[in-house]
């Protein structure tokens, strides 16, 4: 357990010393979205029915964005190779970089983002449900992402094929994360949209790790 | 077990395969020639959508076809990690293709269905939806395999994403569903129509069969060609080294 906070305090650390990482993934998420005023036009009443799904939209290609940095640059100067001789089993060690890469990019969203909610004209009543299922949703992006990271982290222009092999995988947690949102706006209940953004980020715990540990195992041979 | 270190070995795979070819190739000509017949000639047109319905005779098995050619890539994925089985890794290889293109038949048939019946080429239906994605996880699989040079890697790491997205196909099936049932009420189309009359039903599963046939028989001929352009490499980098 110390071992595997240790190195999630050194990838929170490396993050923070290298400067601006999570500046340029939030700066990213707020010009995206600035974007769509822009794109659709001013219209209070248009910016409010789509603001759940930009702000969504927005948060999930950000994350996306920032997915190389998770093995990118240890493979690069070797000590992906050490934490691989570690005595830390490497399912343990991505779950650990997964939590580092969630605190230093998904968390500045989740705080980002109720700001540009009042910039979309989002609804008052949808502000908890989204930072509640911003909560459960963004860790499984981190999670489904580390497979796509750790299967391209030898290739060349690894990232677009990157969000080639990720985005697809992101849509159910976009759907239920929207679906919330949208579903406390209309008065419904979004206990249910939130119950499966739980199951999935249990599921992701569970499994993102395993395939991600053989995807890294197999590029590091 | 031993059945499957038996078909591990190329060349007897190759054997094998080669006598079996002919076999698939005359079967998927039959067989589509007959339902085409019969789905297009035979069979009487539907009482509400006239002669337009008799594209399901090409959709609905290719849609079929691109579900079943995905799950065989996952199996054949699973038995090549699992068993190192060398002839696995290529016959997943070889199926992508033929999967992405049923998968796109699937959908390009669908929407010229969709035109004269709804009067519009596409909507965000459950279905259609859910294929599209399964669309771009076959490109994304095959975009894996050719960002490696070493095959073997290359096998690997395509291998865990067809897995992966095994899992999350069930998924994305069910979230797609539920969000279309949220965002649009089935309003445009009643899948449940009519239940299925057995003059449209065999042609169906005529056309089933000889998509399968069909699919067989590109798998073997591409499996195959894989194998030998394996073989040249290797014996290229033995003159190389020596």
């Amino acid at each position: 357990m110390n071992r595997f906070f240790s190195l999630v305090r050194r990838d929170v650390a490396l993050a923070f010393r290298q400067g601006s990482a999570s500046t340029m993934v939030v700066m990213f998420f707020i010009l995206t979205v600035t974007l769509f005023p822009l794109g659709v036009g001013p219209e209070a009443n248009i910016l409010q029915r789509i603001s759940s799904g930009v702000l969504w939209v927005a948060a999930m290609l950000a994350s996306m964005l920032s997915l190389d940095r998770l093995f990118q640059a240890d493979f690069e100067d070797g000590s992906l190779d050490l934490l691989t001789l570690g005595s830390l089993p490497l399912e343990v060690t991505v779950l650990a970089k997964c939590l580092a890469h969630w605190l230093t990019t998904g968390l500045p969203l989740i705080i980002i983002a109720p700001l540009l909610g009042v910039l979309l004209h989002l609804e008052t009543s949808g502000y908890v449900t989204l930072l509640i299922s911003m909560l459960l949703g963004t860790p499984t992006l981190s999670l489904i992402g580390a497979i796509g990271a750790a299967l391209t982290v030898g290739v060349r222009r690894g990232g677009v094929l990157l969000s080639l092999l990720v985005i697809p995988l992101y849509i159910p947690i976009l759907i239920f994360g929207v679906g919330s949102i949208d579903a406390a706006i209309g008065g419904l209940t979004e206990r249910p949209h939130l119950f499966v953004l739980g199951a999935m980020l249990l599921g992701s715990v569970a499994l993102c790790p395993w395939a991600a540990a053989a995807a890294l195992k197999l590029n590091l041979e | 077990m031993v059945s499957l270190h038996k078909f591990a070995n190329p060349a007897r795979f190759v054997r094998m395969s080669s006598a079996l070819l002919p076999w698939m190739v005359g079967m998927s000509a039959v067989l589509i020639t007959v339902g085409l017949y019969l789905g297009l000639f035979v069979a009487p047109p539907d009482y509400q959508q006239g002669e337009s319905m008799r594209i399901i005779f090409v959709h609905v098995p290719s849609a079929w076809m691109s579900m079943f050619i995905y799950s065989g890539m996952a199996i054949a994925s699973a038995t090549g990690l699992i068993w190192k089985h060398p002839v696995a890794d290529l016959l997943a290889k070889a199926s992508a293709p033929v999967g992405a293109g049923f998968t796109f038949a699937t959908l390009a048939s669908g929407s010229l269905w969709g035109q004269p019946m709804w009067g519009t080429w596409w909507v965000w239906d459950a279905r259609l939806t859910s294929y599209l994605i399964l669309f771009f996880l076959y490109i994304g699989y095959m975009a894996l395999w050719e960002a490696f040079d070493d095959p073997q890697r290359a096998g690997k790491a395509a291998a865990i994403l067809a897995l992966v997205g095994a899992v999350n196909v069930p998924i994305i099936k069910f979230s797609v569903d539920w969000w279309n049932t949220l965002h649009q009420p089935a309003s445009v189309m009643k899948m449940d129509g009519p239940a299925i009359d057995s003059s449209m039903l065999v042609p169906l599963l005529i056309m089933a069969l000889g998509f399968t046939a069909f699919y067989g028989a590109v798998v073997i001929v591409r499996t195959q060609r894989e194998i030998m352009a394996r073989k040249v490499r290797t014996l290229r980098m033995a003159q190389v080294q020596a």
